[in-house]
Parts: structure tokens; C-alpha cells; sequence
């Protein structure tokens, strides 16, 4: 059995009557990329903040890295390592200084520290900012000087808060890369995201989380394939009619109806079932005015377990709060 | 304990020393003080007291020289009351929240500040001092070299008591309350009343009862009479009010600032250990 670095069994949280983590329970194996996926507001950000000690356990038990979080929270905090959701850096400072205020504050020697951290701007890509104050650097710099500094205490697991929320696509990647490279050399990686291509590309255990719960979990293969190999979006001139054929074909895993056609899942692999579909439908007169085959995305993995799309469930979200203010 | 406050610490003078025209700006207010109000009140109480015999056998010293130890008080209370709002700027910033997820202990960051704040206090009160004498401050008249070593060194401390008293209540108040703006206001009223409600400006038997009430319990008015004892003697006049500072006078206000910073430190290490910052 791999062992378990944190281990989180009946976590709940509220905030007066708002219940923003509600009976959550889960695992996370050593030297894995564990990931939250959900809209804002699904209780991420809640749950890092109690992982890491700074919303206190209300109700349920959490052990990380053997560290039991209510009675040795000063151990927790020792053992991880964290990159907020937000800029959370002095700009008056140089880099290096801020690397120096961290190890200093976490009690590293000052030899660890000159070594580590040197080594670590090398990492990211900033040695030659080294004496740079904060506030000149670039939003894509500043997202790596913040990762250094999470992992300059050698910590046994790294939360990262939304890592590329406001980065342009060229920076998302590059740290991405070095969230890659800090995981290859054994450093357990908690991340949340709203972004379904960041959860796709980095995690190896996804977690939907939606409203407080997780709704579902896997690999971002094993979540695909829950609902299905591939998916066909088919356009028709009668869509009902075509239901009713296709729902007898045992190849066919669902069908929903959408407002552009139907969306098909299949048990099989889209390309060699394709024409026997195609043929199917044109015998019974029916016309096909477009077919696409595509694989799954957690786009719609993320349809699929809760029924609405992670964009327009905040657009709704955002539209509500708006129409809250106005009354 | 360990000395992680000595890294608050370090940060914040790092950023002292990078943004030196703060120290400038600070010193503006007090030497004007010096400079243009302390002059013309003094004139303005020589001309109207000439008649007022002065008491032989005792120093007499003028209006300038007697403010300027409220000036110093002023110069802290304000410096120190207003580097709070410095734990708002790490709160904005994020950077508090990164120090309170850290292993070190909540009391270590208060600390730090109240003693970089404390430390740019004893500057200003140094160039206040220096700038004082060449502007006609009569401190340490009369004194032999090794007194008046001992005098900067007793005024050093009442500062040290004084400042850190201030800090830890400054950052408690920052820390406690949530909006920025809130945290100004409070401030701004709280500033204002202890320098007038004490003897900074002018001496304590002349006032109404009730603000002599308030100036007893003022810690503004203890730091003032060791300032005055420290830079001008035991005993002195002042424009027909005489002024005797015994030993026991000295010993208590001492106690008094000292109680005044234990106080507020309690205060500041309760709120600190308490605050939740998400």
C-alpha cells in the first residue's frame, strides 16, 4: 500500500450559517499531484486554509505527514509549504531578501539558507534577480518567487492555491513545468484550480468539489472514462426520432439532448463506430446536418457530475450576487 | 522564546533604510515645533510674566527648553501610534498571512515591529535633542560630562519603556480591528487627547481638574517628567512654576511606564494568539 501523507476523514466548516466544506474525507499518496477541481466558492480555498492551520478544525480529523493537525498544528506547519491564492510578498524587498526573511522565520541555519537558496532561484529561473526589489519583477516572476519560497523549507507537501490564476498562457505553462519538476523530485503537491486544463495537465488524483462535497474522484483518465470512451455530438433534422434508434444500439452508453444536438457516450471507440452510426440513421431517412467525434474532456466530466459548466455555474453565481446587491 | 523577532525586526529596518526620506518626514513636524512654536509662545509668556518674581537659588529655564521635552513625547506617541497601521500594509499585502502559517510563534511578530518602531524613536529623539540645542535648548545645563552620560542613558531608557509601551498598543489596535480606515480613526483619536490631556505643553497645576485627572493616568505625563528630570535637573523653575522631581517622583513614573508596556504587551500577545487572518 503507498503511504498516505495527509489523511482527512469528516472535514466540515462553516462560516456562521454558510457550510463551506461539508463531511469531506479523503487521501493523499506520497509524491502525488492531488487536485481540487470546482468553481469558486466550492470550498477550496477553505479547506487548504484549515490544512494549513489558519481556520481552525471545527469538526472531523486531519493528519499530515503523521502529525495529528489539532494538537500539533506547530509540526503541520513545519511540513508544509504554501503558495497563497493571492500575491502575498513584500514589494519593498529584494528576492533575495524575501527567501532570507522566510528561512529565517521558519529557524533554517544560516548555511542551509545561503546554500537552498541560491539553489532554489536557480529552480525558478531568477538568480540573475536576485537583488531585484519585488515590486519590479514581472506577475509570472512573482508567481515563482513564490513557489521558491514555499519550497525553501524542504517542505513534505506544497499547497498551491490557484498557482496560475491572472497568468498569461506562456507563464501558465513554464509554471507549470516547475510544479512538474518540484513533484518529480518527491515533494507532495496539494493543488486547487478552477481550471479544467490545469487539473488535466498536472494532477495524478482529481477531486471535483462542488458546493462543499467531493462528487467525484479518479484520475483524469478514469473520470473520463466513467462517462464513456468517446462522445459524439450529432445534428439532426429530427433529433427525437433519432433518440429512440440510437437508445437500441448496445454500443451507446447515453445520450443526452442539448440545445445543439445530441451528445452521445459510447463504450467503444468512436472512429470504427462512426459510419455504422452514420448509416444507421440515413436508412431511416433521417438528415445529418453535422457529426462530431471528440474525446472527453473534464469539461464534461464536470457536466456530467453536476450538471451545469463550471463557467456558466460562476457567470450564474456572479449574475445572483449582482441581483442580490440591487435588491 | 527564540529570536525570530529579530527577523520582523531586521525586515522592517531593511525598509527603513531604503525609504530614508520617512525618517525626514517625520522629523519635519517636531522642529517646526522647535522652530516656530516654541519661540513665539515663549515670548509671548515672558512678556506677559515679567512681573512673576523668579525664585532664587533655583535654574530657570525658558519656555522653549521646557516644551521641548513634550516635543519628544509628541514625536513618539505619534511615530510610534501610527506604525500599526505598518500591520495593515503586511495584512493588505498577504505577508501576515504567509508569518501567521509559519511555526514561529504569533508574539514574535509584534515584537519585531515594536522594536524596529522603538529603534527609529530613539533616532529621532537623537537629532531632536542635537537640533534642539543648536536651535537654544538649554538640556543638561550645569552638568558635569559623566551626569550628563547618565542623563542620556536614563532618557534612552524612559524612551525604550515609553516607545514599546506605544508599539505593542498600536499593533494590538491594527490587529484587532479589521478595516484600514477604522484603524486611522481610532488612532487619530487617540493621538491627540494624550498629547493634550498631559504636560507636554504646558504645566499640570494650571489645568481644569478633570484634564488633570485624565493627565495622572496619562503615560505621556510620566515620560515627560523623567525627560525633564533627565535633561533638566531635579529642581528648576519655569515661568513662576516650580518644579521639584524627588527620587520617589522618577521611581514611580518609571514603575508606571513599565506597568504601561507589560500591560499592553499582554494585551497585544491575547489579540495576536487570538487573530484569525484567511
Amino acid at each position: 500500500m503507498e503511504e498516505q501523507i495527509i489523511s482527512v476523514k469528516g472535514l466540515s466548516h462553516r462560516y456562521g450559517d454558510l457550510k463551506a466544506v461539508d463531511n469531506i474525507s479523503f487521501n493523499v499518496e506520497k509524491g502525488k499531484i492531488f487536485s481540487f477541481l470546482g468553481p469558486n466558492g466550492a470550498g477550496k480555498t477553505t479547506t487548504i486554509n484549515i490544512l494549513i492551520t489558519l481556520l481552525p478544525i471545527q469538526d472531523g480529523t486531519v493528519s499530515i505527514s503523521g502529525y495529528d493537525l489539532k494538537t500539533q498544528h506547530k509540526s503541520v506547519r513545519k511540513s508544509v509549504g504554501i503558495v497563497f491564492q493571492e500575491e502575498t510578498l513584500d514589494r519593498d524587498l529584494t528576492v533575495w531578501e524575501t527567501m532570507e526573511f522566510h528561512g529565517r522565520i521558519y529557524s533554517l541555519p544560516k548555511d542551509v539558507r545561503t546554500t537552498r537558496i541560491d539553489e532554489l532561484l536557480k529552480v525558478v529561473e531568477l538568480i540573475d534577480k536576485r537583488d531585484e526589489l519585488v515590486k519590479n519583477l514581472s506577475g509570472g516572476m512573482k508567481r515563482r518567487l513564490e513557489i521558491a519560497r514555499g519550497l525553501l523549507t524542504r517542505p513534505k507537501v506544497l499547497f498551491l492555491d490557484e498557482p496560475t490564476i491572472g497568468l498569461d498562457p506562456q507563464t501558465r505553462y513554464s509554471v507549470w513545468d516547475y510544479i512538474k519538476k518540484v513533484n518529480k523530485e518527491g515533494v507532495t503537491i496539494f493543488l486547487t484550480t478552477h481550471y479544467m486544463d490545469e487539473a488535466d495537465q498536472l494532477s495524478d488524483v482529481i477531486n471535483i468539489i462542488d458546493n462543499g462535497e467531493i462528487i467525484a474522484k479518479g484520475t483524469s483518465n478514469s473520470l473520463k472514462d466513467e462517462i464513456g470512451k468517446d462522445m459524439i455530438y450529432l445534428e439532426t433534422d429530427k433529433d427525437e426520432k433519432s433518440t429512440q434508434i440510437l437508445k437500441k444500439i448496445s454500443e451507446i452508453k447515453k445520450i443526452k439532448s442539448s440545445s445543439k444536438g445530441l451528445v452521445i457516450s459510447l463504450n467503444v471507440e468512436g472512429s470504427r463506430f462512426l459510419p455504422k452510426l452514420i448509416k444507421k440513421i440515413e436508412n431511416e431517412g433521417i438528415e445529418i446536418k453535422s457529426v462530431n467525434l471528440k474525446k472527453p474532456s473534464l469539461d464534461d466530466v464536470f457536466i456530467h457530475f453536476t450538471g451545469r459548466e463550471l463557467r456558466e455555474n460562476q457567470e450564474k453565481k456572479k449574475n445572483k450576487s449582482i441581483m442580490g446587491g440591487m435588491n | 522564546m527564540g529570536a525570530e523577532f529579530l527577523t520582523i525586526f531586521w525586515r522592517d529596518m531593511v525598509k527603513f533604510w531604503r525609504l530614508k526620506a520617512m525618517l525626514f518626514a517625520s522629523l519635519i513636524q517636531p522642529i517646526l515645533w522647535l522652530a516656530l512654536f516654541g519661540p513665539a509662545m515663549g515670548s509671548f509668556f515672558e512678556n506677559n510674566m515679567m512681573t512673576m518674581p523668579s525664585v532664587t537659588g533655583v535654574v530657570s529655564v525658558n519656555y522653549l527648553t521646557f516644551m521641548s521635552s513634550g516635543i519628544i513625547a509628541m514625536t513618539i506617541l505619534f511615530t510610534c501610534l501610527y506604525s500599526g497601521i505598518f500591520i495593515q500594509l503586511d495584512k493588505q499585502t498577504g505577508l501576515l498571512k504567509q508569518m501567521m502559517a509559519s511555526p514561529m510563534e504569533r508574539e514574535h511578530i509584534f515584537f519585531g515591529l515594536s522594536l524596529s518602531g522603538t529603534t527609529k524613536s530613539l533616532i529621532q529623539v537623537i537629532i531632536i535633542i542635537v537640533f534642539g540645542l543648536i536651535l537654544g535648548v538649554r538640556f543638561f545645563e550645569g552638568f558635569a560630562p559623566i551626569n550628563i552620560i547618565i542623563s542620556l542613558l536614563g532618557i534612552l531608557l524612559f524612551v525604550v519603556l515609553f516607545a514599546m509601551g506605544l508599539m505593542f498598543l498600536s499593533l494590538a489596535i491594527a490587529m484587532k480591528i479589521q478595516s484600514h480606515e477604522g484603524v486611522q480613526a481610532v488612532i487619530t483619536l487617540l493621538t491627540l487627547p494624550l498629547f493634550f490631556a498631559s504636560n507636554a505643553l504646558y504645566p499640570l497645576e494650571s489645568m481644569p481638574i478633570a484634564i488633570r485627572a485624565i493627565s495622572s493616568i496619562n503615560p505621556l505625563t510620566y515620560f515627560i517628567n523623567g525627560i525633564r528630570y533627565f535633561s533638566i535637573g531635579s529642581s528648576f523653575n519655569s515661568f513662576g512654576t516650580q518644579y521639584t522631581y524627588t527620587n520617589a517622583d522618577i521611581l514611580i513614573s518609571f514603575a508606571f511606564l513599565f506597568g504601561f508596556m507589560m500591560i499592553m504587551y499582554f494585551a497585544a500577545t491575547r489579540i495576536f494568539r487570538k487573530a484569525k487572518v484567511v
